[in-house]
């Protein structure tokens, strides 16, 4: 049988190097939170072919209107997508009023997003509160679910370190696509967040239930064996689920299914994947460790190799 | 052991069948065999979400301190007014909900002129100051005036009543307090703008003694007698108020019938094109992503994996026909949702058949695998399954106390659709597993469980 585990802090330097890199480019550049989270005004305008005006042109329309911090971005279909602070929709209709006279051609709306500011922080700390209502949530149920089993308590924590660990590496996901790709975290973002850590208790539970099936059928067994055998019987599983089913059709999703979905999709995609591996990777191991109270050997061996 | 084996086949045909009926149908009608009455009609057309047909998204939030306990009645009472603002409109299908304690989420689908909605949502109701000389309507009433917004004579009711001239509107108030002139006796004082104030000190001079009733919308609110002339330009309203009907009465001549005023916090325009794209392209992802995934099925698990595809299809009519029963309404998060939910049913699958093999390697026979297999994976599919509507229902509650509609769909599908995959995994697989079993008692294992 392979043996998993024995390689266990491997894994856990494998885990720093995935989430590391994305979170130093999060510290650094600040959260790319949309105006779902910040308040502001998303106007997504496409011109008849030949009658686009200058972005500069465009500024200025803003400017007059009294708002001077609009930023223009072309999207590959040509429209015209301009950003800033909250709009009223008097305001809105002031300036696509102008942007019509000037290009002297219909202008056709194809998206308006306009947020006030205090419903965006509003939004962020509830997102926050549903975060941490879900892990208190995932705690609870999994120390009722395993109540029989020795330590109960324990495999909520590990499946919540896990959770947190998935949460890191969606966050550092976001962070690398918000320099290269132009991301922003908006309520979309949030779903696919909360779904990563729906789906990451999922698969710890799948894990830790053939751990509490064993525990019974093999009570003589050394727990890290345990531990191993469980995960070696349930990596059939995880590979199919989630490899050839679940990224298959999220994969079908980013690749066909449209610009709006298209990072919602990939950062599922890399969320769940990082949901199997933690369970695995992250979530038993820390079992093991916990059983072993490894921590307690860290500092000496440490002290043998000075 | 299934037992009961008919009684298994004829629920699962009773369910598809029911499935597919709502599946193609618009309507639902059952009529009475005997005297052709309709028993039962159900609405099962399908709804598209703003993203998908494009449309407008407002949300309303109550225009009160943030601190401000807002009464949820009156919330209640104002998105049915805002409902009934738009529905005026000849907007169909138009959704508003009351999201959270404090904000009403309108959704306009396939509209393109929004300025029209979004001043109807915003507009005051028309108060009007009506002389009706000596006549005391009663409260609730509706009159004729002869007011026009446009300024064109109003026609006269075809049915002969009379009109009553309207002496200004509530564009002249200035403004308006509750006030107490004695203990318990509550009033409410207004002030008028300089036309206002002369109108009124023309018509009350000549009218003291007389009635002078106050419309919101054509519907009597109040019908107080001019006891003194009024010229100041400011007046009270006396009569049986307690403290709340005064204020409630401040707040309709204030605001119009609204009982808690509304600003508009946020506002999305979707336009049609991005809509029809977005649902094009993401069907066409969805199909591709099944075809790919029902492949592997059939290439790695053999004769279970043919069970698995079928038992998925009749998963997606049964939770396509829930769908359309309980009106949720499709969006392209909900297509999301609705897809890792088939990841959550072939997970289930997918555990079932890994735990049969491995019985089949330990040496039982095949019916016997097969029931262990159910057996042994029930614990873990129970479980795990749980725990993702639980988290479905967070991001649910999430999703309705902002309007984040988004959310909700997406949490919605998802919810309901592990809870369908529930069903068809542990019944319809089963089933049809043991079906195929006894039909075709399979000899070679290895060609036909793929072991």
């Amino acid at each position: 049988m392979i043996d998993i585990l024995s390689k266990r802090y491997y894994y856990f330097v494998f885990s720093l190097l995935v989430i590391l890199p994305g979170l130093i480019l999060l510290s650094t550049n600040g959260l790319p939170l949309s105006i779902d989270f910040t308040g502001g005004s998303l106007f997504e305008v496409q011109f008849e072919a030949g009658k686009t005006i200058e972005t500069g042109d465009i500024l200025s329309i803003y400017e007059d209107a009294g708002i001077d911090d609009a930023q223009i971005t072309t999207t590959e279909t040509g429209s015209l997508i301009i950003r800033s602070s909250f709009l009223t929709n008097e305001v809105r209709d002031e300036i696509l009023t102008t942007l019509t006279e000037t290009s002297g051609a219909e202008v056709s709306v194809i998206r308006f997003d306009s947020v006030g500011p205090s419903i965006g922080k509003q939004v962020a700390s509830r997102a926050a509160l549903a975060v941490g209502v879900a892990a208190l949530g995932v705690i609870i149920y999994i120390t009722l679910a395993f109540r029989k089993v020795e330590n109960a308590f324990r495999y909520g924590v590990c499946a919540v370190i896990a959770m947190i660990h998935d949460v890191a590496v969606v966050f550092s996901v976001a962070g690398i696509g918000a320099v290269f790709f132009d991301w922003q975290m908006d309520a979309l973002f949030l779903t696919a967040l909360l779904t990563v850590i729906g789906f990451s208790v999922q698969d710890k539970v799948v894990v830790f239930d053939r751990i509490r099936e064993n525990a019974n059928l093999l009570r003589r067994l050394e727990y890290e064996k345990l531990v191993n055998h469980s995960i070696v019987q349930t990596l059939q599983r995880s590979i199919n689920t989630q490899l050839m089913t679940v990224e298959f059709l999220l994969l079908a999703l980013a690749l066909f299914g449209g610009v709006t979905l298209q990072e919602f999709a990939v950062i599922l995609l890399v969320g769940l994947l990082s949901g199997t591996y933690s369970s695995i990777f992250v979530a038993a191991p820390i079992l093991v460790l916990w059983e072993k109270r490894e921590w307690t050997t860290w500092f000496k061996r440490k002290e043998a190799t000075a | 052991m299934i037992r009961n084996l008919t009684n298994r086949i004829i629920l699962i045909v009773v369910v598809v069948a029911l499935a597919l009926w709502i599946d193609f149908s618009r309507e639902i009608t059952i009529l009475n065999p005997v005297t052709d009455d309709t028993l039962f009609t159900q609405d099962v057309a399908p709804r598209l979400g703003l993203d998908l047909q494009g449309g407008l998204q407002v949300l309303l939030e109550a225009d009160l301190p943030a601190d401000a306990q807002i009464d949820p009645a009156l919330m209640d009472i104002a998105r049915e007014i805002v409902q009934q603002r738009t529905d005026a409109l000849g907007v169909n299908e138009n959704v508003i909900q009351v999201a959270g304690d404090r904000r009403i989420v309108g959704e306009f689908p396939g509209l393109e002129d929004t300025e029209a909605v979004l001043a109807t949502i915003q507009q005051t109701g028309l108060l009007e100051f009506v002389d009706t000389g000596d006549f005391n309507p009663e409260e609730g009433s509706i009159l004729a005036t002869d007011y026009s917004p446009t300024g064109d004579p109003v026609e006269p009711p075809a049915d002969g009543s009379t009109v009553y001239h309207t002496i200004m509107t509530g564009a002249e108030l200035e403004s308006v307090v509750v006030s107490q002139a004695a203990l318990g006796a509550y009033g409410i004082d207004f002030v008028l703008k300089t036309d206002g104030s002369r109108i009124f000190a023309e018509h009350t001079s000549a009218n003291t003694g007389k009635i002078l009733t106050i419309l919101l919308d054509k519907q009597v609110i109040s019908a107080p007698v001019i006891n003194d002339a009024i010229t100041g330009g400011t007046g009270t309203i006396s009569g049986n108020f307690t403290y709340e009907s005064s204020n409630a009465f401040a707040i309709q001549l204030r605001y119009g019938s609204l009982p808690v005023p509304l600003k508009i916090v946020e506002t999305r325009i979707i336009g049609p094109t991005l809509g029809a794209d977005s649902l094009n392209k993401s069907l066409v992802a969805g199909l591709i992503g099944m075809t790919i995934v029902a492949l592997f099925m059939i290439i790695y698990y053999r004769m279970p994996g043919i069970v698995a595809v079928l038992s998925i299809l009749i998963y997606a009519i049964v939770a396509f026909a829930v769908f359309k029963w309980f009106h949720f309404t499709l969006t392209l998060a909900g297509i999301a949702g609705f897809l890792l939910s088939t990841g959550a049913a072939l997970d289930a699958n997918i555990l079932i058949f890994e735990r049969m093999k491995e019985e089949l390697r330990n040496g039982r026979n095949i019916m016997q695998a097969v029931d262990q297999g159910w057996a042994r994976a029930w614990p873990s599919i129970r479980d795990s399954n749980l725990s993702a509507i639980l988290t479905s229902l967070i991001l649910f509650w999430f999703g309705s106390t902002f309007g984040a509609t988004i959310v909700k769909g997406f949490s919605l599908t998802l919810a309901v659709g592990v809870g369908i995959s529930l069903f068809t995994a542990i019944y319809v697989t089963h089933t049809l597993l043991v079906i195929f079993l006894r039909s075709f008692k399979p000899k070679n294992l290895e060609r036909w469980f793929g072991i």
